[in-house]
């Protein structure tokens, strides 16, 4: 009995030796087609991504993490509810959009400004997603396919607005205006780190909370597991499927505002689409396989492999898109071997052309 | 205003637009079929229309250029089969990690091989030359939509019927279908699933190449980072709405492939491009929600599907 387990055991860490000798080939293999000295481009990679004077890339990667950690807590709450929202970028942009827009045209003081935005980006977030739950639930429109798809209008729609109504056009890019310096989130004392981290810190307990002690949440979760059960027994589906992407789109509206008041100060044609906010969400949370406190820590992971990557490309001349290819080999080997967390779901998505 | 859109310039670049999304739902059909849910074609047409503009730098050829986006989209296909089949990744997982492959890879590529940085134009990058078939021209209706386009575009359409045919007939065609409709009466007959799925996803991974080297030396003589644009994904539409038959395929093809052409040319009328950039996604949209409601009222009429 105890060799036997030693045995699986062994072959089990066998196989991810494979599978990082494997991710370290590919690395390697891309290395060297730029020709970029190895030790170079490591040492270049940490400084970027954990280093720098008083610690300043750190806190980029620090302030990267919490807007990727928001979106894999925005993704995480639809899937464990068995619902494919995959249009966390359409929902992440439209609260960017409106967060940028609010500040510049509302009047009034600083914080009620700030605070008026952060929800209007939350509501705009929260409406987008409800868009592609309407499409499922009275139109047939399946959820991964709806949500996809409005991705691109809303991409659209906002660098409509930044390159013409709203344009700074002194600046000579393709951006808004900069908003009140005053409703800009400060940094924690005696850092360059925004505050952004800590409105992703409470949507994330809010998250834990919400789908671990109330009723809704457990009915949404349990909707995830098993939809043929949840409709069975009865469950209001269609209103647990609003609500949870409701939720989901609010807090990727809310990560979209941290991103302009924290970070940016402004909308910037692109700046939540080139970076794949959104998708690195999503692999964030497969990679650890939808355990919600180790959300963090795989973004954390994915954001210093995106500043590192930055660094290599100054310091060494390795292009950063060489993060995107690590992402994409490490979330292969990955999730083939945990994304058995997934199979309700998918089998919810081959059932939801019959619930049309 | 409607002279100006639909003149002869128009007809002559629907094609245009219709052939990298009908190869890439051609593709995307033969996985619907063989029980693979396939939603990497977008991240399949970037590697192809990528590989379609080494090839043809390198060789000169524009002829090396489409087959090296064959290949390269088949290694892609391969890559799919590899975790998906093999490892048991989930489908969706695998499609997704592929997409950002795609989007890294060439973007990578690009500064590694053309040392270029967004996009990549080059004299040396040798484009489809249109073809005029003699007598296409006078056919009436169609013929200005036929005549003077690239190769690509007349082996699309002829792999409509042939994938038509394959299904019906071709032994493999067959086994590709029992794979997704019976998988048990397959591997009774002593055939492997999976293995007929490789199959699927390599010539899959091959059709959108193709369809891949018709946006980057067909349509333009270039590549652009993301230039696939989400093309892809409409194919993706047009797979699940036509649940992989290829005439059904066809006509959704042409649709958006016309859309796409008039929002082209609307733009050359003045309306911000980002209003045409959208048309294709909001008319899929339309289409969706059109062909929902429509099925919805047949199965509440009383009529089976």
């Amino acid at each position: 009995m105890n060799g036997m387990r030693e045995g699986t055991m062994a072959r089990e860490a066998i196989s991810w030796a494979v599978a990082l000798a494997w991710i370290a080939a590919v690395l390697f293999i891309l290395m060297a087609l730029v020709g970029a000295p190895f030790g170079d481009a490591l040492a270049a990679f940490l400084q970027n991504a954990f280093g720098g004077r008083r610690f300043s890339y750190l806190m980029a990667t620090l302030s990267r993490t919490a807007l990727i950690a928001g979106m894999a807590v925005s993704v995480m709450l639809s899937f464990r509810a068995g619902l494919f929202n995959i249009g966390g970028e359409g929902q992440l942009v439209a609260g960017g959009l409106v967060a940028a827009l609010a500040a510049l045209l509302l009047p009034g003081p600083p914080l009620f400004v700030l605070t008026a935005s952060i929800l209007a980006a939350m509501l705009a977030g929260a409406g987008w997603a409800l868009l592609a739950g309407v499409m499922q639930l009275y139109v047939g429109v399946p959820l991964l396919v709806g949500s996809l798809l409005l991705n691109y209008p809303i991409r659209y729609i906002a660098s409509y607005i930044v390159a013409h109504p709203f344009r700074d056009v002194q600046s000579g890019m393709v951006q808004s205006h900069l908003v009140p310096q005053a409703t800009w989130l400060p940094y924690f004392p005696g850092t360059r780190l925004d505050i952004g981290l800590l409105f992703i810190v409470a949507a994330s307990v809010f998250a834990v909370v919400y789908s671990r002690t109330t009723v809704h949440g457990y009915h949404a979760r349990m909707n995830g597991l098993s939809p043929a059960f949840a409709r069975t027994v009865g469950l209001p589906v269609r209103k647990l499927t609003l609500q949870t992407l409701a939720m989901s789109g609010a807090i990727a509206g809310l990560v979209g505002a941290i991103a302009v008041f924290g970070i940016h100060h402004r909308y910037i044609d692109g700046m939540l689409v080139q970076p794949l906010y959104a998708w690195t969400g999503i692999i964030a949370v497969l990679l650890v396989g939808m355990i919600p406190w180790a959300v963090p820590l795989s973004g954390l992971f994915f954001a210093a492999i995106q500043t590192g990557a930055a660094g290599m490309e100054r310091s060494a001349g390795v292009p950063k898109e060489i993060a995107l290819v690590m992402q994409a080999v490490i979330i292969l080997f990955v999730a083939s071997r945990v994304s058995g967390a997934l199979v309700a779901s998918s089998e919810r998505k081959a059932g939801a052309a019959d619930d049309a | 205003m409607l002279d100006l859109l639909f003149d002869a310039s128009f007809a002559a670049s629907v094609p245009r637009f219709v052939t990298p999304i009908l190869l890439a739902a051609l593709g995307g059909a033969l996985c619907e079929r063989a029980g693979v849910f396939n939603i990497a074609l977008e991240g399949f047409l970037l590697v192809g229309a990528f590989a379609a503009v080494v090839g043809s730098y390198f060789s000169g050829s524009p002829w090396f250029g489409a087959l090296a986006a064959m290949l390269a989209g088949a290694a892609m296909g391969l890559v799919f089969a590899e975790f998906n089949l093999r490892r048991g990744g989930d489908a969706i997982v695998v499609s997704i990690a592929i997409n950002i492959l795609a989007a890294g890879l060439t973007t990578y590529l690009l500064r590694a091989i053309f040392d270029a940085m967004g996009a990549f134009s080059d004299p040396a990058i040798a484009g489809f030359a249109r073809v005029s078939i003699p007598g296409l021209a006078s056919l009436p209706l169609i013929g200005p939509f036929l005549d003077g386009q690239s190769p690509l575009f007349y082996l699309a359409l002829l792999m409509v019927p042939a994938l038509s045919f394959f299904f019906a007939r071709h032994r493999l065609g067959l086994r590709i279908r029992a794979a997704g409709e019976n998988p048990a009466a397959l591997e009774a007959g002593g055939v492997g699933r999976r293995r007929v799925q490789l199959y699927a996803l390599t010539g899959c991974g091959a059709l959108c190449g193709l369809g891949g080297a018709q946006l980057s030396i067909a349509n333009v003589n270039l590549f652009v980072e993301g230039m696939s644009a989400g093309r892809g994904w409409i194919a993706v539409v047009a797979v699940l709405l036509t649940r992989g038959r290829p005439w059904p395929l066809f006509a959704i093809a042409v649709i958006f492939g016309a859309v796409d052409s008039m929002s082209f040319r609307v733009q050359g009328l003045g309306m911000p491009q980002q209003f045409t950039d959208m048309m294709p996604y909001l008319a899929t949209l339309v289409v969706l929600v059109a062909l929902s409601w429509w099925r919805r009222a047949r199965t509440a009429n009383g009529g089976t599907l």
